[in-house]
Formats: C-alpha cells, structure tokens, sequence
C-alpha cells in the first residue's frame, strides 16, 4: 500500500454514503478501499498498469483496465455520482478530453493534482533546476507527468471549458492554504460540475 | 515404471458417473428422459459444502481438467497449470469439478454413446443441446453432490458463456463467475467459421449423416479439415508468423501439394490428431450451441437487460491478441454488468498466443486469477 495521501481526506468528505465512486487511474485501489469502507461506496477503478491492477484485485476492489487516453468508451452518461481522478491528471496528454469524458459519465468530478506554481518550484526553477518536491518527487528525465500546469492556469482551463469549479481547496503538506494557493499551495483538489 | 508427479499436480484422478432418471427438457424441443455424466473432482468438499467450483470446458476439452491417469500418466488435464495445491485455482482451498458437456465425446451421453431407448449409438439421432442445456445439467449434478451454491463457476472460451450462463440461470446458486476469453454471442464471422467446419464434416463422404459408426468408419477427412481451420482462429498472426513463418520443410519449393511450409504440417498434423480421437457428431453439436448462444436474445438484443438477473461477481479476462473472442466482446460484458451496479473486474492480458492464451500459464494471468481466488472466502 502507498501512504495514506492527504487529499483523499477532502475526497472522502464530498462522497455521500452509497455513492456510485468511478476511481480513474485507482493504483492498487487504496482510496476505493477507504470509500467503500468509510461511505459504502459502490466503486470501480480504471488502471492500464497490469500490476497496479493486480493490487486492486489483492483489496477486493473492482477494477477494470483501460486506456484513459482513448477516454471512457463504454460508460454511461450520468452513471456515477463522483468521478476521481487523483493525482493522475498531469500524467495524462489527453487534458480536456479525459474532463470532458468525467463529466460525462460522472455528476460531478472530483480532481487533485501537484501545483507547478507552489513557491518552491517556482524558487527551484528561479536558481535554474526543474523542481523535485514531495508533490513533483520525480527528476524531469523519468518523470510520468507529460503537463506541468498551475491552479491559475487549471482554473482558466474550466473557464475555457465551461466546467463549473464547485470548490477548491489547495494544501502544502496537509495544510489547507486559503490565501495565495497558487504560490503556497502544492496540490489542490476540485470538485467540478458542468455549468448550468 | 517410475511416474513423475510435478510437487503441485493433483496427481492421479479417476473419472466417476452420475446416473440421471429425471427427464431433461432441451431447449431445441426433445427430452433426454435417461442420461449420465462423467466427471472428476479434485480437492475435498467442507462440511458447508461451499468450497465448490465447476469448471466448464470449451469446444474440444472434457472433464479431465487437472491430474492424471494411473493407466496414462502423459494424459495431463487441459487446465492442470491452473488447478492444484499451490496453483490459483488452489485444491487445498477449493473442491473443483469438470464435467463432460452432454453430447461430449468423452464419456457423457452423447452421439458416441449408447441411447438406452433403442440400445444403440445415439449417433445423429441425439438431441441438439445448448449451453442452457449443459448448465442445467450440470445443476443436477450439483444436487447429487449436494452442492447448493458453487463457491465459483469459471470456464475460458465456450466454457466462458457456460460460466456466464450459470449466473443467469442459476443467480442464486453461484457466489463468483469468471469469464475468460468468451464473448456474450458469436459474430457472424464467428459462425462462419464454424459453418465451415461443420460443412468439411457434413460433407465427408465417410459421414452417413452421422451414423458413421454403423459403417465402422470416421469422417476424419471432414473433422481434420474443421481442426485446421478452427486452428487457423486460436493463433493470433504473430504467433503464427513467430512459429513457423514461413518456414519450409525442405529449404526450397519442391513445386507440390505435399508438406512445403511449417504450417501447412503443423495444421497437418494436429487436423490428424484430432480426427484421431474426437467425435465428428460431437463437434458438430458444440459449434451449434456455441453458434445458438445469445443471452440477449429474448431482451431485443439488450445484453445490459439480461444480465440483469445475474447476482454473482464476476472476473472478465480477455488477452490482447485473442481475434476469434476479442477484448472488445468482453467489455461488452464488463460495461453490461456495470450497468447493473454488479461487482465485476476485467483484465486484458498481453500475450502472443491468440485465443489459445487462456490456456497458458502467463504469469500475470496467473497471479491475476490468484489474487481473485484468494479474495473468495468459502
């Protein structure tokens, strides 16, 4: 199991009881397990990763492997409560359509990802090195991530896409930053909906 | 003479048979009103009788499924890599049956055995039977055992929509399924490549319209053309391409329509092979029920509506370079299931071998459906 990652807190906070939970890019299905036992949620996770998937199978998770970059093919509209994607959204080329396809099949997504902008990499980047950091820990030559985006340039996505941001809360270390998130913050989690 | 038994085998099993005298209504309209079945077991029922797991075959398997026979130790069953001590399909854990479909050729009532009305070969004139039938049958069976609910029913290919069947006929009676490299319903190339089959058998002239035996003759012709051709479909392209290439026996064309490529005698020599063994009348059923198959059917083709009554949580595995049942016939399934809010994981395994793969001990398949035994509490 990986460590216990603090924005699971907050998700776990916006999923209601019995909720229908999509988990995409869900690993070894360690935040599923949490819903399913903290919420009882009915979850399923996405994950291409044929170890990653044998972890959810070991946690009783019900897992299904697919490509997010083709999107959610085969899903419903409106089917799930709440669509995750935790930590994964920087890895993936396809941006725009993977959200896209989120609040297709989901009521509402639920999104967290490192901020590009916390002042540390921005000091990092300023004495001339891309940053490795607790939220970015991987040098830039093996890194999964392919976007490297901030809260600022996030909320300007959902602006372009019509995605309604419903709330943001953005942490450094586990601490919530309510001020200056974009330079204090190292992740932030969204809830997101679709406008009107 | 000193035998081998590999540290994880069941070792030596022996067939038993179960005598049925309850008539049994086919879907095609006939009854069987006498009929038995042959089957094996590996591992011991508990006291709760809710360890079992049934096993269905495909196309040309039996229910010899793991171990050996005393008089014929190279006789390995079809599945033995996964079933054993130790293996995913854990006998310590796990009571584990195989049965012979009716209308099978290796001991259950079927062509090649006796129909007790007239006290000879049943050959063509045995009923038409569907995967319904075989579920059904294979329930009856259970209650012999006096097993009310299968821990697990599992099956690849044709014993994949055996094992989906079972949750749609039998909900109650089946806690997990596990569908692996099957599909809901055959394509139309699916069933011609069937027709085809049939035609090469039908067509022999050593056939008889299936009264063969009566003639103390085979159709061999016929049923070595259906095993090349179904043959051609189990192998992915690469594979082919990877084993034989284009490989020829002697180096150079010898401008004839002997042995010249490595395929041409490997489709040869396993055609023979089969023809050597298996029941044309049969195959000829079997590629039928595969070719009738169609849960959603009677649901206008909805398969997310007729899978609906199915209760049990499933595993569904497909293998990237499986043509004949691709990856996409088992999302259906999958995203069916999904539909209906039911527990259900799906894996697509990579590996060359085509729709022969779920035959083989790949690792990942095999630690896959490890971990999915494992979580099964009995």
């Amino acid at each position: 199991m990986t460590a216990y990652r603090y924005d699971y807190e907050v998700i776990t906070q916006w999923i209601e009881p019995g909720e229908k939970v999509l988990d995409l890019g869900c690993g070894d299905g360690e935040l599923l397990r949490h819903l399913m036992d903290v919420r009882q949620v009915q979850g399923y996770g996405v994950e291409n990763d044929p170890d990653k998937l044998l972890g959810s199978v070991n946690n009783g998770v019900n897992v299904i492997q697919m490509d997010l970059e083709k999107g959610l093919v085969g899903l419903e509209d409106g089917f799930f409560d709440h669509v995750i994607m935790s930590l994964s959204l920087q890895a993936m080329h396809n941006t725009q359509g993977i959200l896209h396809e989120m609040l297709r099949v989901g009521r509402e997504a639920v999104v967290s990802f490192p901020n590009f902008g916390y002042w540390r990499h921005r000091q990092s980047i300023l004495n001339g090195r891309m940053p490795v950091s607790e939220s970015l820990p991987h040098q830039w030559f093996n890194t999964p991530n392919v976007r490297f985006f901030t809260i600022a340039d996030f909320d300007a996505l959902c602006e372009l896409n019509g995605i309604a941001v419903r709330e943001r809360l953005a942490f450094d270390e586990g601490k919530l930053m309510l001020d200056e998130p974009n330079f204090l913050a190292s992740v932030a989690v969204y809830r997101l909906g679709r406008n009107g | 003479m000193t035998k081998m038994i590999a540290p994880q085998s069941v070792g030596v099993v022996v067939p038993q048979r179960a005598e049925f005298t309850t008539p049994l209504a086919l879907r095609s309209g006939g009854t069987l009103d006498h009929y038995h079945l042959v089957y094996e077991t590996y591992g011991t029922l508990n006291a709760d009788r809710s360890n079992a797991v049934l096993v269905c075959h495909a196309l040309s398997g039996s229910h010899h499924v793991a171990g050996t026979y005393a008089d014929a130790p190279h006789n390995v069953g079809w599945w033995d890599n996964l079933i054993g001590p130790g293996k995913p399909l854990d006998t310590r854990k796990f009571f584990v049956i195989g049965v012979n479909n009716l209308g099978g050729c290796y001991g259950s009532s079927g062509p090649n055995q006796i129909n007790p009305a007239t006290g000879k070969l049943w050959g063509a004139d045995f009923p038409f039977v569907t995967v319904e039938d075989w579920v059904e049958s294979q329930a009856r069976l259970a209650d012999q055992l006096g097993i009310r609910r299968f821990a697990a029913v599992v099956g690849g290919s044709l014993g994949g929509m055996q094992a989906m069947s079972w949750a749609l006929q039998y909900p109650e009676r089946v806690g997990h399924v596990a569908v692996i490299a099957a599909a809901p319903k055959l394509t139309a190339q699916n069933i011609a490549f069937n027709e085809v089959a049939r035609q090469a058998i039908l067509t022999d002239p050593e056939f008889h319209g299936g009264h063969y035996y009566a003639h103390g003759v085979v159709p061999a012709r016929g049923l070595k053309l259906a095993r090349m051709v179904g043959h051609i479909t189990y192998l992915s392209d690469d594979s082919m391409a990877e084993k034989f290439g284009r490989s020829l026996r002697h180096g150079r064309n010898t401008y004839s329509y002997d042995v010249e490529f490595e395929i041409e005698s490997y489709l040869r020599y396993q055609g023979d092979k089969f023809a050597g063994y298996f029941d044309a009348n049969t195959y000829l059923l079997t590629t039928k029920a595969l070719d009738y198959f169609d849960p959603a059917f009677e649901y206008g083709g909805h398969l997310p509506a007729a899978l609906a009554r199915a209760t049990a949580d499933f595993l569904v595995v497909s293998f990237t370079t499986d043509w004949r049942f691709s990856p996409e016939r088992s999302r259906e399934i999958v995203y069916a299931l999904l539909h209906n809010r039911r527990n259900v994981s799906y894996a697509e395994i990579d590996c060359p071998a085509g729709h022969d793969s779920f035959l083989l001990d790949e690792p990942r398949y095999h630690k896959l459906l490890s971990a999915w035994f494992d979580r099964i509490e009995v």
